[in-house]
């Protein structure tokens, strides 16, 4: 029984809005909250703001990836390209993306291109690390057998090194998914834009929409799980695992 | 193995250093932007001196740090009795799973209005977010290093008579440690991020987070860059520091991993 956690759960809930701990603008019961998640969905006003969200974190992640992915198999490959940005990228990685939020609303103003950006910039350095380690984990023996082969640098790079390193490039692209998708929901509370899941939940709280809140929390809840089942499991199984780098 | 140090690695390392540093240098003064928002590196270096030796710096630093270590206690008391149950009976991992599975995925931070609106603006929301944020790597890591214990020994523990709680203390609790261990410490890369935006979003009295947040109402850019780095020493100096020499002392003397330093001794 899947279902049994969540009843119980929800009659807990219901049981404490009902009795009146809290005032019922601050802890509605559960139908004003699926009420207005419907009323929400219904007049396309969720859909909107979901819409939004996921453009921002497309973009953001897409830009993340193709720098990421770049830089980290150029740091993989080359020597000096290694030397110049690895010190940065360790340093960096571990920062918290969201500390920069303050310093890209003074460097890029507010709205839509500083939360791209900075969702790109939380996410890259993960995408960049794994990348980084996929290539250097590439078995000498596969480069040294396709060099005796006669593979010039662009089929080593198409046929030996992107494929075995792919493993690694996509879990850093899930890492690097997971990490956008988290600090997406803040910077647009920070960052005032103009429509967004996290910007709803922050633009309810000053009408004390508490039931707004909460169903904003839940679509982000479905969003965060649909991502990684659906989009990466399944990108997984149609590469990695078809050409044989993992087992699924 | 850890591999020694070397002078060549030290010097590639601060040749890089160099490289980005310089590079910072050329844009801050290209005038791309003007001064006051990407500062050259002296005045970097002189704010940075400054709020060190006045103290300001390490007073953040210090809430910050403690917010953090107090949402990784409070994850920890609660994280790893669900976990160990989990493992350990099944009707608790049935019920729980589902819950856990559902909650995870829902980033800490979207939680900060409504507990701001439940728990009011400060220090209660910020330690909340924290702890959010910890709990779930915690729960799911304990959950399967529990799982992942050798049946053999709980078998053989049975079979010379060891009671629930001998096998529990002697058994269960060394066997999971080390995914214990790996949950902490991602519990704490959670909690680093959690207590940013928390501090941010939530204001309580003082952090880095919050010196960063209020600098830009002064234009202070050295500020903000200064916290900004000092985000990145503590949260590496704890990570390398604090972790590497709990875990030394414990479940690499117990000998459930392989310790990094174990082959200079």
């Amino acid at each position: 029984m899947m279902s049994a956690p969540f009843l119980l759960l929800a009659a807990v809930w219901e049981a404490v809005a009902i009795a009146g701990v809290f005032p019922p603008k601050l802890f509605p019961p559960l139908e004003t909250v699926f009420g207005t998640l419907a009323s929400l969905s219904i007049e396309g006003i969720l859909w909107a703001h979901t819409q939004e969200t996921l453009l921002r974190l497309t973009l953001g992640f897409l830009l993340a990836a193709v720098v990421g992915v770049a830089l980290g198999i150029l740091m993989g490959r080359f020597r000096l390209i290694e030397d110049l940005f690895l010190p940065a990228v360790s340093f960096a990685y571990p920062i918290p993306g969201l500390a920069y939020a303050p310093l890209f609303v003074l460097w890029f103003g507010l709205g839509n291109l500083p939360a791209i950006l900075l969702v790109g910039a939380a996410s890259c350095f993960v995408i960049i690390i794994n990348a980084w380690k996929g290539v250097k984990a590439v078995k000498p023996l596969w480069l040294r057998a396709a060099e005796v082969m006669g593979a010039n640098e662009r089929q080593m790079f198409w046929k030996v090194i992107l494929p075995a390193a792919l493993p690694y490039v996509l879990t850093g692209l899930r890492l690097g998914l997971a990490q956008a998708w988290r600090i997406l929901v803040v910077v647009e509370m920070l960052m005032a834009v103009e429509r967004g899941l996290g910007w709803m939940i922050f633009g309810a709280r000053q009408f004390l929409n508490t039931d707004v809140m909460l169903a904003g929390v839940m679509v982000i809840g479905i969003v965060g799980l649909l991502l990684e089942k659906q989009v990466f499991e399944r990108l997984e199984r149609y590469t990695v695992v078809r050409w044989g780098m993992l087992t699924a | 193995m850890k591999s020694a140090f070397s002078w060549r690695s030290f010097w590639r390392g601060a040749a890089g250093l160099v490289f980005l540093l310089a590079l910072w240098e050329i844009f801050a003064r290209s005038g791309l932007f003007t001064q006051a928002l990407t500062p050259p590196l002296a005045s970097i270096a002189k704010v940075g001196w400054r709020m060190l030796l006045d103290g300001s710096l390490a007073a953040s630093a210090a809430y910050t740090l403690g917010r953090v270590l107090a949402g990784l206690s409070l994850a920890c008391l609660i994280g790893i009795p669900i976990g160990m149950l989990m493992g350990r009976f099944r009707p608790v991992e049935k019920f729980c799973l589902p819950l856990v599975s559902v909650l995870m995925p829902i980033p800490s931070l979207a939680w900060v209005p409504l507990f701001i609106l439940w728990f009011g603006i400060g220090e209660v929301t910020t330690l909340l977010v924290v702890s959010y944020a910890a709990t779930f790597p915690v729960v799911y890591n304990v959950w399967t290093g529990v799982r992942a214990i050798n049946p053999l020994w709980l078998r053989s523990a049975l079979a010379m008579g060891a009671g629930q709680r001998q096998i529990f203390r002697y058994v269960v609790l060394p066997g999971a440690s080390p995914y214990v261990f790996t949950g902490i410490r991602l519990a704490f890369g959670r909690a680093w991020i959690a207590v940013i935006g928390g501090e941010m979003l939530a204001n309580p009295a003082a952090g880095l987070g919050r010196a960063i947040f209020d600098a830009r109402e002064f234009l202070d850019s050295e500020v903000m860059l200064v916290s900004l780095i000092a985000i990145g020493v503590v949260g590496i100096a704890f990570e390398r520091l604090v972790f590497q020499f709990i875990e030394h002392r414990t479940v690499a003397r117990w000998g459930m991993v392989a310790d990094a330093g174990s082959g200079r001794r």
